[in-house]
């Protein structure tokens, strides 16, 4: 009888083009918007995408097209999906397809390639895609059987958002989109190459446990893992059950609440004094769902000189890669959490522990002189906090404005700041912020970048424009590379070796030709007024705010050295002064 | 190692060892019993028992990577085989016949003035032959790089100083 289901299935299933399984793919996985970019190669793609019902977003370059799908996948939690064409559409993905895969975002990218039977001649628009994205992917595939492709986007949809989430590759070439075959959607993945572990072993929990329970000075790390798990509710709980003060990491800001009291800020290069101290000094280090980034670390010879170190990660290589770690817990960061907080163990002391912290966090807290005179870019992102009620969604490029605003932006909630991390891209912030707009439809989204990132990416203003895509986009514009000439200044001598651009261009006029409203403002009092200004009109407004050009991030502990030896750290006392 | 043999899946893992700045001192690649199914025979000299952990841990990670086993440390069987050409005149030839035949070596080739010998065995075994052979000129050395899995029986297992082995 079951048997004859499935026949009967198998009858009513029509033959469809490799186009159209596409479609009928991401449909059936509930993709809701697609970012790309079309061109020779996928033409066929594109023609039955026209009358699809799917809803699709031209950027003006296809780095924008995966820039705004990891923006969305950040925000949304479900799978960005990218489509650009073989060759120039494909190569220039490759920024992003190392983004996402540094910073585990699940997307799924679509490219095309050359027909199969001029696959490696050399033929127009042909680049060898599936080579160059290798080491950039979680995976890769290269269609070269109809029949095989519906397996093939289940798969890649299966893979790129369990486990430890990144982005899969799905290359294909062109008679592939034309060639017709059955659409099966409805077979179960089977991978026996790929079982992340999601369940914590139990035998390590208790260990773990027993840990905490004798630590006198236990500090949890927090990475990325927790919000891509939803675990930050777990991770409160946990953390007020035992006491134990959270530390957080560029990419986990937002996993616990920053006005909380046990919260000690960022840690590493840009860290707190608190926090870096805090790593220093503790005796027990749990890392939920971090990489033990050099960033976060600094001079391992002196990273958590004292602790015992207990690692949470799905990702088994993670850990012990960079910091010896005694108690292993390879799980989900929820599961694990889940697990630690219905355990019965001694509730560790940290009384004394507790208040030491916060002696430090009065004591040396973040901190910057103000001049009303001009713009200084901590008060900017102070000023930005709070005309938001800490409630926006922030995206960032990378560099000095994304450090103060991941030092002076307070994320209170999970999910709502959308960084470049470990690689570090200009130009991410603005097209990502597409992305997150479009994910959550009622957000406030601020894009804050510098003068010099904006520029490599700014042609998505078309598309902001475009969609109407209420963003404010604030250029925090020091005419310069500010953090290479911050190391420059340091390290360098003050041979500031092409990081100065006196000559950078009029931004309110370029965002008057993109029909977009702007501003500039040069004081704290403009900036104030046109940021209110800004947050009040509900279409995208940019804003260009001067500000002072020779200002550096701080703290910062310089590269080889240890958390301890941060520099710029100035008690409460004398920043007053 | 056994892998899925799918295309390209070389490429992944000698691309992973080259990301992860480790070096490859031989690799040898072939069919299993089972059909779409490759093992893989690595030998990588590494610093410390962490890097060795970190390779494992890495090559798991590829989808198309099915099961990674370090058997440095194992009772296993590993054979490489090799091809070395030597010059030789009709003099000598008798000698080298004599030279090779503890070593169950074979002549696969003879001419004029050379003839190729086949020998199978653990690398330093290999090596033994090869640097006996040395005084009378080598030509040419192939060497297919050692593959290997475990014995039948681990109760003989000792620690053996052998480069890691995957």
């Amino acid at each position: 009888m079951a048997n004859m289901k499935v026949e009967e299935k198998r009858q009513q299933r029509t033959k469809m083009s490799g186009a159209l399984m596409l479609i009928e793919a991401l449909k059936a996985e509930n993709v809701e918007v697609i970012f790309g970019y079309p061109g020779g190669a996928v033409l066929p793609i594109y023609d039955k995408l026209y009358d699809s019902g799917l809803f699709h977003v031209l950027t003006r370059h296809e780095q924008g097209a995966i820039h705004a799908a990891e923006g969305y996948a950040r925000i949304s939690g479900k799978p960005g999906v990218v489509i650009a064409t073989s060759g120039p559409g494909a190569t220039n993905i490759v920024t992003g397809l190392t983004d996402a895969m540094m910073d585990s975002i699940p997307l799924v990218v679509f490219t095309g390639q050359v027909a199969s039977n001029v696959i490696g001649s050399d033929a127009f628009q042909e680049a060898d895609v599936l080579g160059i994205t290798m080491p950039i992917t979680k995976h890769s595939y290269q269609v070269r059987d109809i029949q095989e492709l519906p397996k093939i986007i289940k798969e890649a949809f299966h893979i790129a958002t369990t486990g430890r989430p990144g982005p899969v590759l799905i290359d294909i070439p062109k008679d592939m989109t034309t060639a017709e075959g059955e659409f099966d959607y409805e077979q179960d993945v089977h991978l026996p190459g790929y079982q992340p572990t999601i369940h914590p072993n139990h035998l390590q929990i208790r260990k773990l446990v027993e840990a905490v329970s004798q630590a006198k000075k236990p500090v949890i790390l927090a990475g990325a893992g927790v919000l891509h798990a939803d675990a930050s509710k777990e991770l409160q709980q946990y953390a007020e059950q035992q006491h134990i003060p959270v530390i957080h990491t560029l990419l986990g800001l937002g996993g616990f609440p920053a006005d909380h009291p046990l919260f000690l800020g960022m840690a590493g290069m840009h860290g707190t004094y608190t926090a870096n101290m805090a790593l220093y000094e503790c005796d027990l280090l749990i890392n939920i769902g971090a990489r033990f980034d050099d960033r976060v670390t600094g001079n391992l010879k002196y990273f958590a000189p004292n602790a015992t170190v207990a690692h949470i990660d799905i990702d088994p290589a993670e850990i012990g890669k960079n910091v010896p770690t005694k108690i292993p817990i390879v799980s989900d960061a929820k599961e694990a959490l889940k697990e630690l907080i219905h355990q019965d163990g001694k509730r560790p002391d940290t009384t004394a522990w507790l208040a030491q912290l916060a002696e430090w966090k009065t004591k040396f807290p973040l901190a910057y002189q103000n001049d009303a005179q001009t713009v200084k870019p901590q008060k900017l992102i102070e000023m930005i906090y709070e005309l938001t009620n800490g409630e926006a969604v922030v995206t960032t490029d990378v560099g000095q404005h994304q450090m103060w605003a991941a030092q002076y932006y307070k994320f209170n909630k999970p999910h709502r700041w959308v960084t470049s991390g470990g690689l570090g891209t200009m130009g991410f912030g603005l097209p990502a912020a597409i992305g997150a707009q479009l994910a959550d439809k009622n957000a406030t989204v601020v894009s804050i970048v510098g003068d010099a990132g904006f520029q490599m990416t700014l042609q998505e203003l078309s598309v902001i424009q475009e969609l109407n895509l209420p963003i404010k986009v604030v250029i925090v514009n020091n005419q310069s590379l500010g953090m290479v000439r911050q190391w420059q200044e340091i390290f360098y001598e003050k041979r500031y070796s092409h990081s100065l651009v006196p000559n950078q261009p009029d931004f309110v006029k370029l965002a008057e030709a993109y029909n977009i409203k702007a501003f500039r403002a040069k004081t704290e009092e403009e900036a104030r007024h046109v940021l209110k200004q800004a947050f009040s009109l509900s279409e995208p407004v940019l804003l260009d705010f001067h500000v002072k050009a020779d200002e550096n991030v701080y703290p910062m502990v310089a590269p080889g050295k240890g958390l301890h030896e941060m520099v710029g750290v100035k008690s409460c006392e004398e920043s007053l002064q | 190692m056994t892998v899925n043999n799918r295309p390209g899946v070389l490429n992944r893992i000698t691309g992973l060892f080259t990301k992860r700045h480790y070096n490859i001192e031989s690799i040898t690649v072939g069919h299993t019993e089972i059909e779409g199914i490759s093992r893989m025979t690595f030998v990588v000299n590494v610093e410390d028992e962490r890097t060795a952990e970190q390779i494992t841990k890495q090559l798991n990670k590829q989808i198309d990577v099915l099961k990674v086993n370090d058997i440095t440390d194992q009772a296993i069987v590993a054979r490489e085989l090799a091809l070395i050409k030597v010059a030789v005149n009709p003099t000598v030839r008798q000698e080298i016949y004599t030279l090779i035949e503890p070593f169950r070596a074979s002549i696969v080739d003879v001419s004029r003035d050379s003839l190729v010998v086949q020998v199978t065995g653990e690398p330093e075994k290999v090596e033994a032959l090869i640097d006996l052979l040395k005084p009378y000129g080598i030509k040419e050395v192939a060497r297919t790089g050692t593959t290997a899995f475990t014995r039948g029986s681990q109760k003989t297992a000792a620690s053996y100083k052998t480069p890691f082995i995957i």
